[in-house]
C-alpha cells in the first residue's frame, strides 16, 4: 500500500492535490467555531446551495472556471442573508430555506434544459458531491483556490480577537463601540469564499460537514477558543490528508470520504473527550 | 453639556413601547442608580442607551466628550453562550477590543492590566479556566473584569451583584466607588436599594409615574418613601 502511495506521490498533480485539499480544509475549519455558535449553520447550507445555482449556470454559459461566477453570486447572497438575518429576526430562517431551495431547483433545472454534456446527472452529481476524484481538479481552479485560500488564512488570523469579541457577546461588543455590523458583513463574505473554495473539493451538500465537524470535535477536548480553533485546524488537515489518500487508494470520491474520516474522528474525540475531561 | 441626556424618551421593542416620558441627564462623575419593579423596562432602557436597541421615540444627546469606546458594559446575567469555548482570560482580554480599532493584537500593558482587574474580582487564579464551567457567581466576576477593561468614561452595570456573596458584593460596591471617585461616571441598575442610597448620586425610579433627580430629594420624595416602604414590608413578611 505505502508502494502504491510513493508511487502515486511521484506525480505533481498528485502533490499539488495534496496542498489544495490541506489549504480547503485549514480554511473551511476556521470560522467552524463562529458558524456552529452564531447559528449561522444553516445561512452556510443555504450558501453552498446557493453555490450550486451559480455553478449551474457558469456550467451553461461554458466559462472555464466556474469560480468566476460563483464567487460574487454567493458573497452577495452571503451579505444579504445576513441583512435580513439580522432585521427581521425570525423571517431569516425562511429566507435563507427559500433562497437556498430556489437554487437548486433551478440550478437542476438549467442543467436539465441546457445540458452541455451528455451526461447531466452525472454533472449534477460532481457539483452536488464533489469532483471524484481530486486529481480531475482544473490548474485553473487549483491557483484561485490556492490564492483565496491565503487571503482566508491572514483574515482570520488579522481578526481573531475580533471574531472572538462578536462571537461571544455581540451586545457587549456593540456596547463598547467594536463595529460590530462590519465584522459580521466581513465573516459573512468570508464564509462565502470558503464556501465556494470548498465547494471543489466536497461539493455543495458536503461543505456544510467539512465546515462543522472539525469545529464540533475540537469542542470536545478544548474549552479555550485558541485551544478549539487550534485543535481544530489541526483535525480538519489529518483529515483531508487521510481522506485524499484513501479516496486515491481505494478510488472512491474524494469529498465524501474527507467527510467519512470528518465523522470517524468526530467519535474519537467524543470519546476521548468523555475519558480525559469529565469522567 | 451632559454626558447623556434624554427627554420625552420612549423606549421598547419592535415598535412596542414598555416605557415612555423618559427623562434624565447623567452628568460626568455621576453615580445613576435605575431602580423599578421586574419588568419596569430598566433592561431595556440601558439598551437603548448603549444603542443596541433604537429609542421609540425622541432621543437619547451623548455630548461633553463621551466616546463610545469608553464605555463598559456587564450585561444582565443570561443563559449567555452557554457552549462557547472560552477561556477566562480570553473573556476579560474582549473587554479592550472596543479600543483597539483594527490593531490585532493584545499589547503588554493590556495584558497586565487584565491580569489586574482579575485581581480587583479575585478570580486571578481562574485564569486559564474555562468559563463555561464556572459557578453563576464566577461568571458574573469574570464579566465584571471585562466591563472594568473597557471603561476608561462610563461604566454602565445591570445589576452587578446578582450571584455575588454578601463579602464579595461589599467589595464590589467599594470598587465602584472608588472607580466613581477616580471620575468614571456610573450607571447601575439595582434591586438593592439600601447599596443604591448609600452610594448613588442619582436616581432614576422606573414606575408608572417616573422620578428622577438627586438621591437626597429621591428619600425627601413621597414615590421614593413609598416604594422604600413597600419594600421594607415586603422584607418583614
Ligand atoms: N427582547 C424583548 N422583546 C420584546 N419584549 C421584551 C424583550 N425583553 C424584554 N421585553 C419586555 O419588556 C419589558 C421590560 O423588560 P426589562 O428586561 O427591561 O425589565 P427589567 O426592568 O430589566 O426587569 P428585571 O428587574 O427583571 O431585570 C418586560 O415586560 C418584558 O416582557
Ligand atoms: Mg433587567
Amino acid at each position: 500500500m505505502i508502494e502504491t502511495l510513493q508511487e502515486y506521490l511521484q506525480y505533481d498533480f498528485v502533490r499539488y492535490a495534496l496542498v489544495v485539499g490541506v489549504l480547503i480544509a485549514l480554511c473551511s475549519s476556521l470560522l467552524g467555531v463562529t458558524l456552529v455558535l452564531k447559528r449561522y449553520s444553516f445561512i452556510g447550507d443555504g450558501l453552498a446551495h446557493v453555490a450550486f445555482g451559480a455553478m449551474a449556470i457558469a456550467s451553461v454559459l461554458q466559462m472555464t472556471s466556474f469560480t468566476y461566477l460563483m464567487l460574487p453570486v454567493t458573497v452577495l447572497a452571503a451579505v444579504l442573508l445576513l441583512r435580513t438575518g439580522n432585521h427581521a429576526k425570525i423571517k431569516g430562517d425562511a429566507a435563507v430555506a427559500m433562497i437556498s431551495v430556489a437554487s437548486l431547483a433551478f440550478g437542476y433545472m438549467l442543467m436539465n434544459i441546457l445540458p452541455t454534456s451528455p451526461n447531466v446527472s452525472g454533472d449534477v452529481c460532481v457539483t452536488l458531491f464533489g469532483s471524484t476524484s481530486i486529481l480531475t481538479l482544473k490548474k485553473e481552479d487549483m491557483i484561485l483556490c490556492i490564492l483565496l485560500s491565503v487571503l482566508v488564512l491572514l483574515f482570520f488570523i488579522f481578526f481573531y480577537h475580533k471574531i472572538f469579541d462578536v462571537t461571544f457577546d455581540e451586545d457587549f461588543a456593540k456596547a463598547s463601540g467594536t463595529k460590530v455590523n462590519t465584522y459580521n458583513t466581513l465573516i459573512a463574505i468570508i464564509i462565502a469564499v470558503i464556501i465556494v473554495v470548498s465547494m471543489n473539493l466536497v461539493g455543495s451538500l458536503l461543505i456544510s460537514a467539512l465546515i462543522i465537524f472539525p469545529a464540533l470535535s475540537a469542542m470536545r477536548l478544548f474549552k479555550s477558543f485558541k485551544g478549539v480553533t487550534i485543535c481544530s485546524a489541526v483535525i480538519s488537515v489529518l483529515g483531508a490528508v487521510f481522506g485524499i489518500l484513501a479516496s486515491i487508494l481505494m478510488g472512491t470520491p474524494v469529498g465524501s470520504t474527507i467527510v467519512s474520516v470528518d465523522v470517524v474522528l468526530f467519535f474519537l474525540c467524543r470519546i476521548i473527550g468523555r475519558i480525559g475531561g469529565k469522567g | 453639556m451632559s454626558y447623556i441626556s434624554a427627554k420625552d424618551l420612549s423606549i421598547g421593542y419592535d415598535g412596542k413601547p414598555v416605557l415612555g416620558e423618559i427623562h434624565f441627564q447623567v452628568e460626568k462623575g455621576n453615580y445613576l442608580c435605575v431602580v423599578g419593579e421586574n419588568g419596569s423596562g430598566k433592561t431595556t432602557l440601558m439598551k437603548t442607551i448603549l444603542g443596541l436597541i433604537p429609542p421609540i421615540n425622541g432621543r437619547i444627546l451623548y455630548g461633553d466628550g463621551l466616546k463610545k469606546n469608553q464605555i463598559g458594559y456587564l450585561p444582565q446575567q443570561t443563559e449567555l453562550q452557554k457552549d462557547f469555548p472560552a477561556s477566562v482570560e480570553e473573556v476579560v482580554l474582549s473587554g479592550f477590543q472596543g479600543k483597539m480599532g483594527l490593531r490585532p493584537f493584545y499589547k503588554k500593558e493590556e495584558k497586565k492590566q487584565a491580569d489586574l482587574n482579575m485581581e480587583r474580582m479575585h478570580i486571578g487564579g481562574l485564569k486559564h479556566k474555562s468559563y463555561r464551567e464556572l459557578s453563576g457567581g464566577q461568571k458574573q466576576r469574570v464579566l465584571l473584569a471585562r466591563a472594568l477593561c473597557a471603561a476608561n468614561d462610563m461604566l454602565v452595570l445591570d445589576e452587578p451583584v446578582t450571584g455575588l456573596d454578601p463579602k464579595v458584593t461589599l467589595e464590589m460596591y467599594d470598587l465602584i466607588a472608588d472607580l466613581n471617585h477616580l471620575g468614571i461616571t456610573i450607571i447601575m441598575i439595582s434591586h438593592d436599594l439600601d447599596a443604591a442610597m448609600k452610594y448613588s448620586s442619582h436616581i432614576l425610579h422606573i414606575d408608572k409615574k417616573l422620578f428622577f433627580g438627586p438621591t437626597r430629594d429621591y428619600q425627601s420624595s413621597k414615590q421614593g418613601n413609598d416604594f422604600l416602604q413597600t419594600l421594607k414590608e415586603e422584607e418583614d413578611d
